[in-house]
Formats: structure tokens, sequence, C-alpha cells
């Protein structure tokens, strides 16, 4: 038994020094390694894809640029389907077998909490550009985010609908499955009742669904001014053309799970006399966006979306705290980045609070004949 | 009152959706007494053909424009999925009829490879899951079905399912795993009937479900192939030995329960114009609820049978929870098989399956 014991030991110790080697032939290498998770596929495909396409220009510029530390940047991508159950075994892969210093990812609120608590546990620090549901970074002081919250973007839409629609009736429409709609719904609806208003329905709906004739006749027949449906742009695009077609014409509005170049695709003209709250406007003139969109536009052919900005401002975050932490260290970059202040990106300054959270303005988009057109901002 | 009737419409066309895919489920296993789960499947290549069609540049301009168009579209998709349907047949049915080792051990394989493939996306594993599979075939075959050897149809069942794998993966690496948009072949025009909001292209597709039930209808009963279909149903080895060509009335089966799935696919696809590679799993398991629920093997009451489930669905959301939606269907389902399992339509004849 004694012997086992100590075999068992032994065994242990052998493991232990293993894994210091492969730690330490890590570090001595001349690159800096990240992670980065996504929906490449799966019903909010672009959410990944614009993404990736924002970081991998931010890992061009720095590498072009001579890299970090000396080092050349590297980043893994993983394909998380759009499963939530599917990010977290990407990112257990990625801290674990690829030994990333820091994490990049999810837009979708749902994934990253469903990863955030790994990344936690593994002392990682993880950046989601684009997840705006309060609960992501209370999993722990690891994990950030460089976009406004949903208390924020809920109180954004309230206001406009008050203020600006001047309407007071308003229906809701929720994916009752996803986190972020969840929480952007009942935000809303708390804010719209504060300022007068009323909500005369709240119907739901499941991520996948094809038919929303049923919820949307129940809604008709409350007669609201304005539909919130605080979804993802595969879903609303076919909700927006079933309300159509069932004589609805009122204004429709949304969050950022709109921002998409296949919003319109799918709504096509369904989609007139629609509003979204969003991170930023392509059409905005400030030198920094205009140099970030023209420069994506001859990389990838289209005109960048908000998610594919935030992907860009979160790399650039990272490394930008990695030059002032003047080192790889996980542990030294998530301090860097709690005490990041006034950066310049493209979608504003970002500064993180105590929370860990971005505070930054929103805008409100109008869609109109399939193009996106800058309606007003927003400031908290 | 105008809500509720509002919901009813709702419910009819969403159940005629239903019900276009549940005549090619029933018409099969009314002549084969085989389960095609492949044929949800079927119904999303469809769907795809007429996706691809519809992009061709010199068929574009004229798509959403002229009717030819859309006929076009439509029936080329039907011929392709015929083809598809003739395929599946030759190659994974036809087998599983004779020995079934080989078969069974083949498809498990690749819906093995298959698994390994979406666990661990490497090529050591895609090669250790069709190795399992393999295996357990080969043992499933000697232990399972050596046994009842005459009456293979569990064999057909299985590889009914790895068809239907096959094709949800296969999809996926064909066609992309994203979303598509699909094209309007047939313009929306709105109009009202009464309070009442209906729009062309519903009405489409429950005349066209109707049509097709109709037509259908008279091939299998008032026809000569439908008679040797018929008679292939009623015993295959007698058949043979009148001098029908059993194979090829099979096969002919195939291809028409196939172009159904695929009209179905386009119609649908009219209906709500997003496509994907899974998205025949769904609608493909309560078409096969409503042809159970119709009587399964009964042409009309599949046509029944899916205009009750889409009622049911919509009812369930517009006056109960939207999470109910999926689950209201295979309620159904349970209670059918315990208070009526032959169906609506069905004969009742106790047969074992």
């Amino acid at each position: 038994m004694a012997r086992r014991s100590s075999l068992f030991v032994m065994c242990l110790l052998g493991a232990a020094l293993v894994s210091c080697a492969g730690n330490s032939s890590d570090q001595a290498s001349n690159e800096i390694v990240i992670g980065e998770f996504g929906s490449l596929t799966g019903t909010t495909a672009t959410f990944g894809i614009s993404t990736r396409n924002g970081i991998d220009m931010a890992i061009e510029e720095v590498n072009k640029a001579g890299g970090l530390l000396g080092k050349q940047v590297r980043v893994i991508v993983e394909d998380d389907q759009g499963k939530p159950e599917e990010a977290q075994t990407v990112v257990t892969k990625l801290i674990t077998s690829d030994q990333v210093i820091a994490i990049l990812g999810e837009v979708a609120s749902s994934r990253t909490l469903a990863a955030a608590p790994v990344a936690q546990q593994s002392m990682i620090p993880m950046i989601s550009p684009s997840s705006t549901n309060p609960r992501v970074t209370e999993v722990g002081d690891y994990i950030f985010r460089i976009c406004f919250i949903d208390p924020f973007q809920g109180l954004v839409m309230a206001k406009f609908a008050t203020n600006t629609l001047k309407v007071k009736n308003v229906a809701i429409l929720r994916d009752i499955k996803n986190d972020y709609s969840v929480g952007l719904a009942d935000v809303f609806a708390d804010n719209m009742k504060q300022m007068g208003g009323a909500i005369v329905a709240d119907e739901s709906y499941s991520e996948g669904d094809t038919d929303f004739s049923a919820q949307l006749t129940s809604i008709k027949a409350r007669n609201p001014q304005a539909i919130f449906i605080p979804g993802y742009y595969t879903e609303v695009g076919l909700i927006a053309r079933q309300a159509r077609r069932l004589g609805m014409a009122m204004p429709l509005l949304g969050g950022d799970g709109w921002d998409s170049p296949r919003l319109t695709d799918i709504g096509g003209e369904a989609l007139n006399d629609t509003y979204f709250s969003n991170h930023y406007s392509v059409d905005d003139p400030s030198p920094a966006i205009q140099n970030f969109v023209s420069q994506y536009k001859a990389k990838y052919g289209e005109t960048p979306d908000a998610l594919a900005a935030l992907g860009f401002d979160s790399a650039n975050i990272l490394f930008d705290a990695i030059r002032r932490a003047n080192s790889a260290e996980p542990v030294k970059v998530r301090d860097a980045i709690a005490q990041t202040k006034d950066y310049p990106g493209v979608t504003g300054k970002i500064t993180l609070d105590a929370n860990r959270n971005a505070v930054k303005p929103a805008v409100v988009l109008r869609v109109r004949d399939s193009k996106l057109e800058y309606v007003e901002t927003i400031t908290p | 009152m105008e809500t509720f009737l509002q919901q009813v419409i709702n419910g009819i066309s969403q159940g005629s959706a239903y019900a276009l895919i549940a005549l090619g489920y029933t018409m099969v296993y009314g002549v084969l007494r085989l389960i095609n789960f492949a044929h949800g499947d079927v119904y999303m290549f469809g769907a795809f053909m007429g996706y691809y069609l519809a992009n061709i540049p010199w068929i574009k301009s004229g798509v959403g424009t002229s009717a030819a168009g859309a006929v076009f579209v439509m029936l080329g998709a039907m011929v392709l999925s015929a083809g598809l349907g003739i395929l599946i047949e030759r190659f994974a049915y036809r087998p599983g009829r004779g020995p079934t080792r080989f078969t069974l051990a083949f498809w498990l394989g690749l819906l093995g490879a298959g698994g390994g493939q979406m666990a661990g996306q490497t090529f050591t594993s895609v090669v250790l899951g069709a190795f399992a599979g393999i295996a357990a075939g080969v043992v499933l075959e000697l232990l399972g079905i050596r046994p009842v050897r005459q009456e293979s149809r569990l064999a057909l069942l299985i590889i009914a399912i790895g068809v239907s794998l096959f094709l949800e993966n296969g999809g996926q690496q064909a066609f992309g795993a994203d979303p598509k948009f699909f094209p309007q072949i047939i313009p929306t025009t709105s109009f009202k009937v009464g309070p009442l909001d209906l729009d062309s292209q519903r009405v489409i597709v429950l005349l066209v479900s109707l049509v097709l039930m109709v037509v259908l209808n008279i091939i299998v009963n008032y026809t000569k192939t439908g008679k040797a279909m018929r008679a292939v149903s009623f015993n295959l080895d007698a058949a043979k030995l009148m001098g029908i060509n059993t194979d090829r009335i099979i096969a002919f089966t195939f291809a028409l329960g196939s172009a159904l799935a695929a009209a179905g696919g386009i119609l649908v696809s009219l209906l709500y114009p997003r496509i994907d590679p899974l998205m025949g799993v769904m609608p493909g398991l309560k078409a096969f609820v409503a042809a159970v629920l119709g009587g399964i093997g009964n042409i009309p009451g599949a046509m029944i049978g899916g205009l009750i489930i889409g009622m049911a669905e919509v009812m369930a959301v517009g006056y109960g929870q939207s999470t109910y939606r999926d689950a209201i269907a295979f309620v159904i389902l349970v209670l059918i098989l315990l208070l009526r399992p032959a169906g609506i339509m069905g004969k009742g004849m106790i047969e074992k399956v």
C-alpha cells in the first residue's frame, strides 16, 4: 500500500514537472499567444466572423509595427457554433491545452457567461468585446468588457421611444432562452414605466423558431404604438416580415443584437421604420472611425458592423495593457487592463469602471431601404 | 374573436407546411412500411437546391418577376431531390433489404465518423468514430438482427437514421452551417378578408398542399404504377412473382417522396425565408407526428394530421407559453399512441413494427 501511494506521488510530481516544462518553454518562445472564441457558424455566425475580422486587423497592425515586447502576437480562434456548452469547452481547451495568456470573446452574453467561470478559475484575463448583459462581468475580477451594458442600452431605447418617437404603449417580444434578450427586455420595461409609458403585451419566442405569427397576432390585438424586440438579427428579420404581413405597420425597436450585414438580407423592406441602439455609426465623421472603416473595407470588402469595431478595440485594449504591464503574465496583464483609462478606441473613449464595464455613449440607428442611418447619440 | 380567427389562419398556414412534409412521409411508409427519417433532410436539400437554382445568374432576373422563374426553381429542385431520393434508395436502402451486416456496419461507420467529427473535429477522432461504428454494426447485426433476418425493418430504420445524420452533417460541409436567406421567388401581396390579414404565399402553400394531396391519391390509387406500389406494399415477394419490377417501384416511390419533400422545402421557405442545413430536423419530426396522428400510410390523414399539429402549436403559443411550442406535438404523439395507435384515418390493423 505504502509503495503504491508513493508511486502515485511520483506520478503527480512527474506530471507537475512536465507541465512546468511546458509552461517555461512557452514563456521563452518569441510569440505571445492569445485565445479567441466566437460563433463562426450557427444562427449568429456574422457575430463571430465580424469580431474575428476586427481582431485579425488589430493583430496584423501590431505585428507590422514590430509586435509586443519584441514578440509577435498570435491568436488561436475557436468556433463555439453559437452554443453556450461548446463555448465552455473551447475556452477550457484554449486555457489548458493552448496555454493562452488572455482570451477575447464572446459577443452573445449567454456564451460569455458559460465560458467566464473557466477563465476566472484559471486566472486568465478575458475581455468580452460586446456582451452587454450586466451579469457577465460579475463572474469575477478577471472578466472585462469594453461595451456598454444592458441597463444603459434599455434606458437608451426607452428614452428614444418616449422622447423621439413619442410613443407610450409598447409591446415586447423577447427571446425567452437568451440572457441578453431577457435582461434587456426587463430593463426596457422598467424604464418605459418610469417615464410614464405602459407595456401592453409581453410575448416570447425561442432562438431557432421560424413562425412568429401567433405571438404577433396576440400583440396586434393590444394595439401597441411600437414593438421592442431585443433579439438577434436572424429572428428579427423574420419577425419584421411576418409583422408587416399581418398588417402591423408600427415602428419596431431593438438593441445591438440586430447589428449584422445579414439583417437586411433577411428582413428586406419589412425593416423600414425600425430603430436599434448600437455601439457606433459608420456615418460618424470622426477620423478614427473613418480610418477604420476604409481600412476594413479595403481588407474585407464590406462595411464593418459594430461587432467588428468592438473586436478591433478589444484586441487593442489587450495590447495596450500588455505594453503598460511590460509583461505577458496573465496576472500583470489583468491589473493593467483594469486600469484602462480614456483609451481612444474606434467605438469611443474607453474607460473601465470598478465593475470592469466600459462607460460609453450609444447611438440609435434607423433602417431605411436596407441601409442604416444615424439618428442620434444618447450619453450616459 | 377577430384575434382568434386570425390565429386559426396562422394555424392553418403553419399546419399546411407540416402537411406538405407529412405527405411524403406517409406515402413512403404506405408502400414500404419504412419510416424514412431522412425525409426531413431531403426537405432541407430541396430548399437548398431551390436557393442555388434561384441564384443562377441567367435565372435570377426572372425570379420573383415571372411565373416561369418560380416554376423552373420549383420543378428543378423537385427533380434534383428525386435524384437524391433514388441515390439514397440505391446505395442505402436497397442493400439494406438484402444481407444486412455490411450495410449496417457501413452506415453505422459513417454515423460514427460524423459523431467523431462533431466531438473532436480531428482526423483521428473521425477514424476512431468510424471504427467504433463499424464494430457496433457487426455486433448489433449478430445479436439483434440476425435472429430476425427476414424482418430486416429494424436495419432499414437504423439506416434511415444514418442517412439523416449523413445529410445533416454533409449539408453543413457542403452548404455551410450559417443560415441563408431564401429568395422570394413568388412576390407577396397582402390582402384583407373582413378584419383578417391574409397573403398570397399562405394561400399558395395551402392550395399547393391540397393539390399535391389529391394528385398523390390519384397516383397511388388510380394508376398502373400505383397499383404496383400497392402490390409491393401488400406483399413484396408475391409482387415479384407476378412480374412486378419491385426495385424499380421502390425507387419510384422514393423519387416521388423526395420530390414532394423538395416541393415542401421550397414552399415553406417562401413563408419562412431562412434556410440552414438543420432546418429539416424539427419540421421532419413534427411531420412524422402529423403522419402518425392522421394514420400513417394514409394520404388524406397526413393532411389532417399536419393541420391539427399546426393549429395546436399556434394556439399553444397564442394563448399559452411560447416554450410549449415544440412540446405540444410530442404530447399529441404520446396521446395518439395511447388512445388510437392507428391514427385518425388509420385502418386499425394489428401489425408488428
